[in-house]
């Protein structure tokens, strides 16, 4: 009981990582809480379930089941891309030298408007995902484990690492943490700060694609408010995990994934919500650099 | 750098000549708008949509040459500046000269007889409008002057109508006794959650009210001992004088009507007070506030209290008014649509939030047909107002200024609209 728990908080706690990661390197170049982020996660589900199902109807997900689930991985992934790209062009970019409450305001008409579109063009009833055949749960140490639920948690590790050697191997992954560091800096540096932030957008997308993804995989069903709740509860991983750092995010959404999970069962589940909220307000007043972070001061 | 390079493009800051470019944008946005809504909408809405854009694009590209030709766009300046005008005199806002005087009378007047010759439906839904004119103005204290981003301010509003509601139904504690209750209830709940968030910046700050919100919604979903679950409280109490009871849409009108009035001048006294002044000091700068001897912890959390009691005040209206309560009222979109309100019409302004607010309530019974897509607009409104005009419809002269400039050393040297120098 105990252990399945465990494993399902890991599991949850694996998709709150993978889109803190999005709001934590947003925030680390920016200084902005892209509040839009969730609605992203939420149009990556959805896009998951209209690939599938679209799949399903050529009749490719019968024949090829994992050709067609890769394909719908990354077609959720270039599409959240596009969208996270656009997201940042159209609302932000403009507003990129205004007064702060401006992007903030912004961002949350973004999400507000993503939120309705999708309402108005899929319908306010729950989608559901396609029904494929998957193998039987695993019996480990007596305890019987979803095969999804591990393919979360592997999907969301191999996606972390390859994140983190991007940032700390690549050139553009350079490119990003000297743009965190001091954005005018780098850009007389000769780095191109538009198309790091780009970048930025982009691959954050692209983890909260998968992330959708999963989820709808995982729970059968997505709605169009899914990404305000989750956006949240992303946000209070990567602050709990310290905001702007890129393994605190990680750390901060397995806590809180099994903080939640364990809550739910032991304590009360109709209060699950409210543990995420506990936590953020919590790390906000006691440690606002979060675990990992350093102690900030405030930016004169 | 040429004129060209003022259209809105994609892609990076690269050296292509600007003209390719602007023939790109012209197809390649609808192109890309297309490709984004065709999972969503299916392929003809998104063919539909994309040559939308591309003669919405044409039109507007054609717009702005006339406007050059005819020198259209300082019309359009002065337009805004007298409707701005108009309205500031409707409003019988600072009635300066006799012409103005006037004119406020005579929308006093309106205000006060018209509604007697006015079907229920308009009464009803001026009504409305009076509840969130006065929400409007109580955030326009948080966000507007003090400058705190409070998302969680409809939970206020939540715990004003629940607490006539328990305080009715419960108790037997008449309206008028509740209204200041409310208020204060609202109020305490404000420097609860001023004290919370007293060390958080902007941004942070905006997140927690908005975990607030949801607390607060699930409490009251959750906790059926007390709040009846989603199934909200029945039959509160009617405001009653004696033995006259407040039943007729055209009786809760002019409660409100008084409540607005009461609002306008509490917060119009508030906004040249010492303490609005000390408030616009910490939303300009806190830390230069802090330096001049202002006391920003305690005005901070005096600024969460003044603008909740507001809210309180409203929602026992609210729940007065309807005489059922139920946590569906109170949910996050709420409060986008009271902040809409305040961007719409100005922040820090109170006669363009009271525009604001009418107009956020009144447009879209209007536009019933379109009443699916009232969020939709909602949000892109909030987008729009911040790229094209931060400081909203009437704004505020001073806060028109530090809307557009703050930005270290870029100050005055950086258009709003982004481009690197």
């Amino acid at each position: 009981m105990l252990f399945q728990q465990i494993v399902n908080g890991l599991a949850l706690g694996a998709v709150y990582a993978l889109i803190a990661l999005g709001y934590t390197m947003v925030y680390g170049i920016l200084e902005l809480i892209n509040f839009a982020h969730g609605e992203i996660y939420m149009i990556g589900a959805y896009l998951g379930i209209l690939l599938l199902t679209f799949f399903t109807v050529v009749g490719l997900t019968q024949n090829h089941l994992v050709l067609s689930l890769v394909l719908v991985f990354l077609g959720s992934a270039l599409y959240c891309a596009a969208y996270g790209l656009t997201l940042e062009r159209v609302a932000y970019r403009p507003l990129r030298h205004a007064h702060r409450l401006s992007p903030l305001i912004s961002a949350i008409g973004m999400s507000i408007f993503l939120q309705n579109y999708v309402m108005l063009a899929q319908g306010s009833a729950d989608k559901v995902f396609p029904h494929i055949l998957l193998p039987e749960p695993i019996t480990f140490l007596g305890v019987p484990l979803g095969p999804l639920q591990i393919f979360i948690i592997l999907t969301s590790i191999v996606l972390m690492i390859g994140l983190h050697i991007f940032v700390n191997k690549t050139r553009l992954g350079k490119a990003m943490r000297a743009t965190a560091q001091d954005k005018r800096m780098a850009g007389l540096v000769g780095i191109d700060i538009n198309r790091v932030i780009a970048v930025t957008f982009v691959i954050g997308s692209i983890l909260a694609s998968a992330a959708g993804v999963m989820v709808a995989m995982y729970y059968g069903l997505v709605n169009f408010f899914i990404g305000y709740v989750a956006g949240i509860k992303a946000f209070t991983a990567a602050v709990l995990g310290g905001i702007g750092n890129i393994p605190g995010a990680m750390l901060g959404g397995f806590i809180l994934g099994l903080v939640e999970s364990l809550g739910a069962s032991y304590i009360s589940s109709e209060y699950k919500d409210v543990f995420a909220f506990l936590i953020l307000i919590g790390v906000l007043i006691l440690r606002p650099g979060g675990l990992l972070g350093e102690k900030a001061s405030e930016k004169v | 750098m040429s004129a060209a390079n003022r259209s809105i493009r994609f892609g990076g800051s690269d050296g292509r000549p600007a003209s390719n470019l602007k023939t790109l944008s012209y197809i390649g946005i609808p192109v890309w708008i297309g490709l984004l809504v065709q999972p969503f909408i299916g392929s003809e809405g998104a063919l539909a949509l994309a040559v939308v854009t591309f003669l919405g694009g044409l039109l507007w590209r054609m717009a702005i040459r006339v406007s050059r030709s005819v020198q259209f766009r300082p019309q359009i300046g002065i337009l805004l500046e007298e409707t701005g005008r108009l309205i500031r005199v409707l409003s019988g806002w600072k009635p300066a000269d006799r012409q103005r005087r006037a004119l406020a009378l005579t929308v006093t007047g309106a205000v006060l007889i018209l509604p007697l010759v006015l079907n229920n439906y308009i009464i009803d839904v001026l009504t409305l409008a009076g509840i969130y004119v006065v929400l409007a103005l109580g955030l326009n204290i948080v966000v507007g002057m003090a400058g705190l981003l409070d998302l969680g301010y409809i939970s206020f509003y939540a715990i004003g109508a629940y607490s006539y509601a328990l305080l009715s139904t419960r108790l037997g504690v008449s309206f008028w006794l509740a209204l200041p209750l409310g208020g204060l209830a609202a109020a305490a709940f404000g420097v609860v959650l001023g004290v919370i968030t007293l060390r958080l910046r902007g941004d942070y700050l905006a997140i927690v009210t908005l975990g607030f919100v949801q607390i607060v919604h699930l409490v009251l979903n959750n906790w059926d001992r007390v709040t009846n679950g989603p199934n909200g409280i029945l039959n509160i109490g009617r405001p009653a004088f004696g033995t006259f009871v407040f039943s007729r849409p055209i009786h809760f009108y002019y409660l409100i009507l008084a409540i607005v009035l009461l609002t306008v001048l509490a917060v119009d006294r508030l906004n040249r007070s010492r303490i609005g002044r000390a408030w616009i000091a910490i939303r300009e700068d806190e830390i230069a506030a802090q330096a001049t001897g202002v006391d920003t912890t305690r005005l901070k959390i005096l600024a969460f209290a003044l603008g909740a009691i507001w809210a309180g005040i409203a929602g026992v209206f609210f729940a007065a008014k309807f005489a059922f309560v139920s946590p569906e009222s109170f949910t996050f979109f709420e409060s986008v649509i009271v902040l809409s309100m305040v961007v719409l019409g100005g922040m820090g302004s109170v006669p363009g939030v009271i525009l604001g607010a009418l107009i956020v309530v009144i447009l879209p019974e209007v536009l019933r047909e379109f009443a699916s897509y009232r969020m939709l607009v909602f949000g892109a409104v909030l987008v729009l107002m911040m790229i094209f005009r931060p400081q909203g419809l009437i704004g505020n002269p001073r806060r028109r200024v530090e809307l557009q400039f703050q930005d270290e050393g870029r100050r005055l040297h950086m258009p709003m609209n982004g481009k690197r120098v």
